[in-house]
């Protein structure tokens, strides 16, 4: 019978850690997806809209391809 | 309704704080109970005072921007305070008689020291966390503030918080853990005042306009969830009297110091990494222009930074009781970690290409880069020197200090200053700052001040561990301990000096803004004057 430090270490080091490496990898190959390079073009730019006033309920959002042209 | 329930937790709160204050078991509690009592009473009549009146329902269409400004307000005030502080203890450890006899028990280095690391981390950096978060969650999120007034509850909470850490530190009340020093009664109290703080953040992102969360979000939530998580498990004592400041620990040992270190150097990673690399994710662009370098590369950051950070903290305890796999795992982190610091850094400078000459006219521009290569500097020296043969030689050193203030110094107070700059203008509605000329003078001051600060540490650093490991022929230790304090006298008076340009900037810019505020050009295209919130 052994004890609960060992049980959690041998988890720890095993599972644990493939889970853990698993998810890393995951989440990097998630953010190189084809594809993705719009969304975050269009991401990257949030600080340059709304600087002054929130969007209202009724308001048409704003033009979301407005600083596109800022990187050449 | 509301009201009046608030108004008898806030009158349960005042009496009970009495009562505690009665019976006070030492002086430091007996201040602290006294402090909540005056909150509570002064809370009390502010809340009276609207019980009843018609309710006016915040403009959904503004930005919440009061608690906004009085973080701003309170960043440069704490920032004052906290380099006042560590300029004074400076000059103390280079002239011992500054420990002056008549403010022993109080305003000698050991007292001192605390309240300085804790007033420029947790009140100066701390308050300008809290101005970023409320400002760039907003503002990403086409939002108003989530919660009403819980972010004025948020901002009073975590000043409250400041005065019971530094009236405990004085008063001699600490738990003895690096960066945690205060007893739970504070801690407590932090623990409630974080937990609005993580509601209002999410709720506010909650209900975002936007359909993506902008990656400053992601760093700053991350900062919230981790600093909490942190907090409470460095921090599980056990109270010796619920009148008395003294606490126990729950864990002994070598397990009580992994605790800290895992808190302390977590603390680093993710109030004085990730929450001020929200601010550069925002401001940089913000300042520069231009979207950030590579929006790819800043997703690929955060998640390396946040998977490789938590497991840093053993090299803090190299050549301890600590098992040597457990230090080497957090060497090995420590140096995988150099690689996310120098990618983050790299985004960030490269989001001037084709900007670069904005360098030469605009200072404040110039102080955020400054702050992300100074970022880029202490996050190559800090993997070095975890390394186990160089920590050898650098560990119980002044190198050590060296390298936490060209961080601290370099890169938190100058993307810090750098926000400052670029919200007075903007939220008081300003054309633009008083004088450009006097951003410069702060500019030089503070980089000279730091590179004074860093230079001297390290020469008498590395002579320190050297002349510490230095025997003779027959193996014995050439130098005594009184022999490296004798010897790194004239660093320590240029380390002091250093802090004088640091504290000198920071008077200017104290100036300056107050000036922007006051005589400031008033912006044409400024929104209508917001009614008071």
């Amino acid at each position: 019978m052994e004890d609960t430090y060992t049980i959690m270490r041998v988890f720890a080091g095993s599972w644990g850690m493939m889970f853990m490496l698993l998810s890393f990898l995951g989440v990097i190959l998630f953010t190189l997806r084809p594809g993705s390079r719009q969304v975050h073009r269009d991401t990257a730019n949030i600080p340059f809209r709304y600087d002054d006033r929130p969007l209202g309920d009724d308001d048409a959002p704003a033009q979301s391809r407005q600083f596109k042209e800022a990187r050449q | 309704m509301l009201d009046y329930v608030k108004l008898l937790i806030l009158g349960l709160v005042a009496v009970c704080a009495a009562i505690a204050a009665n019976y006070a078991r030492d002086a430091a509690y007996l201040v602290h109970a006294l402090l909540i009592m005056g909150a509570a009473a002064i809370t009390f009549v502010v809340v009276l005072r609207k019980t009843g009146e018609p309710k006016v329902p915040a403009p959904a269409n503004e930005y919440m921007d009061g608690p906004v400004k009085a973080a701003a307000i309170a960043t440069a005030f704490w920032g004052v305070v906290g380099f006042l502080a560590g300029v004074y203890i400076a000059f103390q450890l280079a002239f011992p008689v500054l420990n002056f006899d008549w403010a022993q028990g109080y305003l000698n280095f050991g007292r001192l020291r605390p309240l300085h690391t804790s007033a420029v981390i947790f009140a100066f950096g701390g308050n300008a966390l809290l101005a970023a978060s409320f400002y760039i969650v907003q503002r990403t999120s086409a939002a108003r503030m989530w919660g009403g007034n819980l972010a004025w509850f948020v901002f009073w909470g975590y000043q409250l918080f400041i005065a019971m850490a530094a009236t405990g530190y004085l008063l001699g009340s600490t738990q003895g853990q690096e960066y945690a020093e205060p007893e739970w009664l504070t801690d407590l109290w932090l623990t409630i005042v974080w937990v609005a703080f993580l509601l209002m953040y999410m709720g506010t992102l909650m209900k975002r306009k936007e359909p993506h969360i902008y990656v400053a979000n992601w760093f700053l939530l991350s900062f919230i969830v981790t600093v909490a998580m942190l907090h409470v498990v460095n921090n599980l004592q056990i109270p010796v009297s619920i009148f008395g400041s003294a606490s126990v620990t729950v864990m002994s040992g070598v397990q009580n110091a992994m605790t800290q270190w895992w808190y302390g150097h977590n603390a680093v990673g993710f109030f004085l990494t990730a929450g001020f690399l929200g601010m550069m994710y925002y401001f940089i662009p913000k300042q520069a222009e231009r979207p950030v370098y590579s929006y790819k590369l800043s997703i690929i950051h955060f998640w390396a930074l946040i998977f490789l950070y938590i497991w840093a903290g053993p090299h803090h305890l190299h050549y301890t009781a600590l098992p040597d796999w457990a230090s080497t795992l957090g060497m090995v982190f420590s140096v995988v970690l150099w690689m996310p610091s120098w990618g983050g850094m790299i985004n960030g400078l490269m989001t001037l290409s084709g900007a670069w000459d904005k360098l030469r006219t605009d200072p404040v521009l110039r102080m955020m880069v400054t702050s992300v290569a100074f970022y880029g500097m202490s996050t190559f020296e800090g993997p070095m020197m975890s390394i186990r043969a160089v920590n050898s030689l650098s560990h119980y050193t002044d190198w050590t200090i060296g390298h936490v203030h060209s961080g601290a110094l370099g890169w938190n107070g100058m993307i810090t200053f750098g926000m400052l700059y670029y919200l007075f203008p903007k939220l008081w509605g300003r054309a633009s700052l008083y004088s450009v000329r006097a951003v410069s003078w702060h500019y030089w001051l503070a980089t000279i001040g730091i590179v004074l600060y860093a230079a001297s540490m390290w020469v008498t650093g590395i002579m320190e561990g050297l002349m510490w490991r230095e025997v003779d022929a027959q193996g014995f230790l050439v130098n005594s301990f009184a022999d490296t304090v004798a010897a790194k006298f004239p660093m320590y008076v240029v380390r002091g000096l250093g802090g004088v340009m640091f504290l000198g900037g920071a008077l200017i810019m104290c100036w300056n803004l107050w000036m922007t505020v006051k005589k400031g050009e008033v912006r044409k295209d400024a929104p209508v004057a917001a009614p008071a919130e």
